[in-house]
């Protein structure tokens, strides 16, 4: 565990040391502002029920965002330190695979989550200028739960494409690819035809990251998404880990 | 301390150690000398346990490097190939982040950093970032990484490649300063770096060892063949009649010199030391001697003799 920590510490200071972290930090907050104006526009139209978070959902930055920015993210994790060699020096340290593919995960995790909380502010001036019951630690919460378990989904996969490559940049197109997939998986169920079998709708319904996400930005937190959003970020890890361990059996 | 017997390593179509076993003793400074290609490097990997052999067994202070990979790695330090490091952290913290990694406790690391920094001339460059750094400081922090655990075997894979001259100096001086206390295995393929550091030589070729022994014995063992180069002023003909005459000298080779001097190469025969008898006839013909030596095998000519490819092979 103590060694778990060493390596996140190591793992975020590569973050924040870097350039390119501060560059995905300044994508991310342009992105999320865009949406934030167009949001807004909205809002100065017409009246509507929705939860602004809601309606920042519907803007479609959501999911750009996410797909754009978690390969680029993650594709350094793995990639850059077998390049550089570094990957050599760190496995001939009495460290666990495991550990080392957590640690890489979570630092991640964190970075991503902080590259999304120029949304709260946005938020919070939302709230500041209309009235309570726009937004509530409900929907705020729903919203971040699902931002935090789609990323975690997105940046899992992209440790995996990270961990098949030496090149970063092969790493990145990886786990675009992947993630356009996954993503587009849940846009099946409607193109269906109408003869598939009640058990086929319901299993590519699994697969509906954008219903899902919905939810999440209305502030409903459906259990069965949670489940699957943390099983589906487990099995990527895993074939990580098992790709990391592949070197001695290969 | 190593102990690897019948180590073969296979990529893909391509036998990189074939075979391979030798024991290395407590406190030895050895050095694995090939050239590029040869195994070294692959046998370094499997050593630190990186990655684990086709076939054969590895033991590092008794333990296996495949089943006790853990125990093995708190025992290695491992510098490899190219000396990888991140360049985007500062000297002092890469050191602590390696030392906390290898299981040193916060304090006890402080302390250890401290010292491998003093002992690698690193102290004046503690807070600058690493990838500003110079080439040699940068394979200083390298050793200093391998060290800072107090390791019982140091293995170092080309520890002085793209040095100038005077940081292989400083770095050969801090490797040998290491002996006695850690076992040391070099990879290296400059030659006088052996010479120079190592009580053992293992000359590698295509994955297999082709010579084991002292450089000092390495070079006996070849001295059979050594010359003597005698520069006399002596008639041609009369140093031919001489040399032919002499029981003691199997080949000769008289070619002419500046002015009245011929070169004479002798080859000796059971390679008996010849400069006495030829002082000794010089001093009796009132000949004039200007040069008498004994061309001595250096390790590199046994070095290309062993690796020269076999004609046969290649064919």
């Amino acid at each position: 565990m103590r060694i778990f920590w060493v390596l996140l510490r190591r793992e975020l200071s590569a973050f924040f040391f870097s350039v390119t972290g501060y560059v995905i930090i300044a994508a991310v907050t342009l992105l999320t502002d865009l949406s934030f104006v167009v949001l807004l526009q909205n809002l100065g139209t017409d009246p509507s029920p929705m939860p602004v978070t809601e309606m920042f959902y519907r803007t479609y930055y959501f999911w750009l965002i996410v797909l754009l920015v978690t390969p680029v993210i993650t594709m350094r994790l793995f990639a850059l330190e077998k390049a550089s060699g570094t990957f050599e020096t760190l496995m001939t340290t009495p460290v666990g695979d495991a550990q080392v593919v957590a640690a890489k995960f979570a630092a991640a995790v964190i970075f991503y989550m902080v590259a999304w909380l120029p949304l709260l502010a946005c938020l919070f001036i939302v709230r500041h200028f209309t009235n309570q019951s726009a937004l509530d630690a409900g929907t705020v919460g729903g919203m971040f739960l699902g931002i935090l378990l789609t990323g975690g989904l997105f940046l899992s996969l992209g440790c995996f494409a990270s961990s098949l490559t030496r090149s970063q940049m092969a790493a990145a197109m990886i786990s675009f690819m992947l993630g356009v997939s996954l993503f587009s998986l849940g846009f099946l169920a409607a193109a269906l035809p109408a003869t598939a079998q009640p058990w086929q709708t319901q299993i590519i319904s699994y697969f509906g990251l954008f219903e899902q996400m919905h939810d999440f930005a209305r502030g409903v937190v459906d259990t069965r998404a949670v489940i699957f959003y943390v099983t589906a970020t487990f099995v990527f890890l895993f074939l990580t880990l098992r790709v990391v361990e592949s070197r001695r059996w290969k | 301390m190593i102990e690897v017997s019948n180590l073969t390593k296979r990529y893909a179509g391509r036998t990189a150690v074939d075979d391979l076993s030798f024991t290395v003793a407590r406190g030895e400074i050895v050095g694995l000398l090939g050239p590029n290609g040869a195994g070294k490097s692959t046998t370094m990997r499997i050593l630190s346990s990186f990655m684990p052999a086709t076939s054969g067994t590895v033991r590092v202070a008794g333990f296996d490097v495949f089943h006790a990979a853990d125990e093995v790695r708190r025992r290695i330090g491992y510098m490899p190939e190219n000396n990888p490091l991140y360049p985007e952290m500062r000297v002092r913290e890469y050191l602590k982040f390696r030392a906390r990694l290898k299981g040193l406790g916060w304090k006890k690391s402080r302390e250890r950093v401290s010292t491998v920094m003093e002992q690698c001339g690193l102290t004046d460059v503690g807070r600058r970032i690493i990838g500003q750094l110079s080439k040699g400081y940068k394979q200083r922090v390298g050793l200093a990484d391998a060290l800072v655990h107090e390791p019982e075997l140091i293995i170092l894979d080309e520890p002085t490649i793209g040095l100038d001259p005077q940081q292989i100096r400083s770095v050969r001086q801090l490797i040998k300063s290491l002996a006695g206390k850690h076992t040391v295995l070099i990879s290296t393929h400059i030659l006088p770096e052996v010479e120079m550091m190592c009580s053992r030589v293992f000359i590698m070729l295509g994955g297999k060892i082709l010579a084991a022994d002292t450089p000092g014995n390495l070079q006996h063992r070849m001295a059979g063949g050594s010359q003597v180069i005698a520069e006399i002023a002596a008639p041609a003909a009369d140093l031919n009649a001489i040399w032919d005459a002499m029981l003691e000298v199997e080949q000769f080779d008289v070619s002419p010199s500046e002015g009245e001097f011929f070169r004479c190469a002798l080859t000796p025969r059971d390679g008996q030391d010849l400069r006495p008898l030829i002082f000794n006839l010089v001093r009796e013909r009132g000949w004039a001697l200007r040069e008498l030596t004994r061309s001595r095998h250096t390790l590199e000519d046994i070095y290309v003799q062993v690796t020269r490819p076999n004609p046969e092979e290649t064919e």
